[in-house]
């Protein structure tokens, strides 16, 4: 399976406001197509985003069927404090793909 | 004239052809005497997608062949780095020279099929189907490692008769519309077909992330989904033709720089 990409600055001062960008291979399958035999092909897409700042969650979202195949999801947050980011997307069979990050805020 | 004038208007001169260089190398770099990468074709927003090594998702690909290149496989319990160690000094230069004939068998081999023999012959490991996540994270990751050096396969010696059969299937009508990829990618490239600008056909961004596709691709996808667009009946993958075909395209396409993953639309 391929994993996740995130990408935020490794270091930042308290109080900055510090851009995270985060990049999932998925198919994001609508539900709405066929395939070349004329079945249908079954809805399969991320439907939640999360991202957690030390256990509290600082960033959501909720995808519908029309965001693209590996979804590229770029968003910001204020750096509080040190510690470990967890990003996480779960697809409607339940599986969830997860990654993490740390950050140094002095 | 004074001397320290002279000397003045000597660097400026020497400074202002640095310039005229720079830029055009800057814009020559994705064209070469006429041949144009299909990145001059692209809108400003894809070239700058392709340029992000973080946003261009072909690097999804090239993350996960970077941890298959270190992956031991097969009844040999050795990886590809066993034999190849760091594939970023290794692999440098390697994808500019495929397709290239291998001369223990007599047969032109493309990269795909290179890895599979290796996977076959050293790893004793099962080939990788063609067009597989695997197999394409794989080439990803070492064309990725000949990044921006120019396309110099050899179309003479012992690949010259696979390089005239590619060039020949270059030319050669097929399908209802009966068209040849020379039509469309040699006499009518830059001009319009419905809303879309026909490039060169060039090969060196391959494997490319396509939009149409939502995926990762391969130049045997690319020339199936060009055979089918012609309503030709497509050569099944990793076949002899297309390897052919894949040769005289990289000639055809020397000196534009590698640029795997490339961004298609």
């Amino acid at each position: 399976m391929i994993k996740p990409r995130v990408r935020l600055p490794s270091t930042a001062s308290k109080g900055e406001v510090i851009e995270i960008k985060t990049l999932i291979s998925h198919p994001m399958e609508t539900g709405y197509r066929r395939d070349a035999q004329g079945h249908m092909i079954p809805h399969h897409i991320i439907h939640t985003f999360t991202c957690t700042y030390n256990g509290e969650q600082v960033f959501r979202a909720d995808w519908h069927p029309a965001v693209a195949a590996n979804p590229y999801l770029a968003f910001y947050t204020v750096a509080t404090e040190s510690g470990r980011l967890r990003f996480e997307w779960i697809d409607d069979t339940g599986t969830v793909y997860a990654t993490e990050a740390d950050i140094t805020v002095v | 004239m004074p001397w320290h004038l002279v000397a003045l208007s000597a660097v400026l001169v020497v400074t202002y052809a640095a310039l005229c260089l720079l830029d055009a190398g800057a814009s020559a770099q994705y064209s070469v005497e006429g041949r144009r990468s299909g990145y001059t074709y692209l809108s400003p927003e894809n070239q700058r997608l392709q340029d992000d090594d973080f946003a261009n998702p072909g690097l999804l690909w090239v993350e996960q062949g970077r941890e298959l290149w270190r992956q031991t496989d097969g009844t040999s319990h050795a990886s590809c780095a066993t034999c190849h160690g760091e594939a970023e000094e290794s692999m440098r230069g390697v994808r500019t020279r495929y397709p290239r004939v291998d001369s223990q068998r007599g047969k032109l081999i493309n990269l795909e099929q290179q890895i599979n023999r290796c996977r076959e012959v050293h790893l004793q490991a099962p080939a990788y189907p063609y067009e597989s996540a695997a197999l394409l994270a794989l080439t990803t990751f070492v064309s990725w490692q000949s990044r921006g050096l120019p396309m110099a396969v050899h179309s003479d010696g012992p690949a010259a008769p696979f390089f005239a059969a590619g060039k020949h299937f270059f030319h050669q009508r097929r399908g209802q519309l009966d068209l040849a990829c020379a039509h469309c990618h040699d006499q009518h490239a830059g001009q319009r077909l419905r809303g879309e600008v026909i490039s060169q056909g060039q090969t060196n961004g391959f494997p490319i992330y396509r939009h149409l596709w939502q995926t990762l691709g391969s130049t045997h996808r690319m020339f199936a989904w060009c055979n089918t667009a012609v309503r030709a009946e497509p050569y099944p993958y990793g076949d002899d033709v297309y390897v052919n075909l894949e040769l005289f395209l990289a000639w055809r396409g020397r000196g534009l720089p590698v640029e795997t993953p490339a961004i298609r639309r």
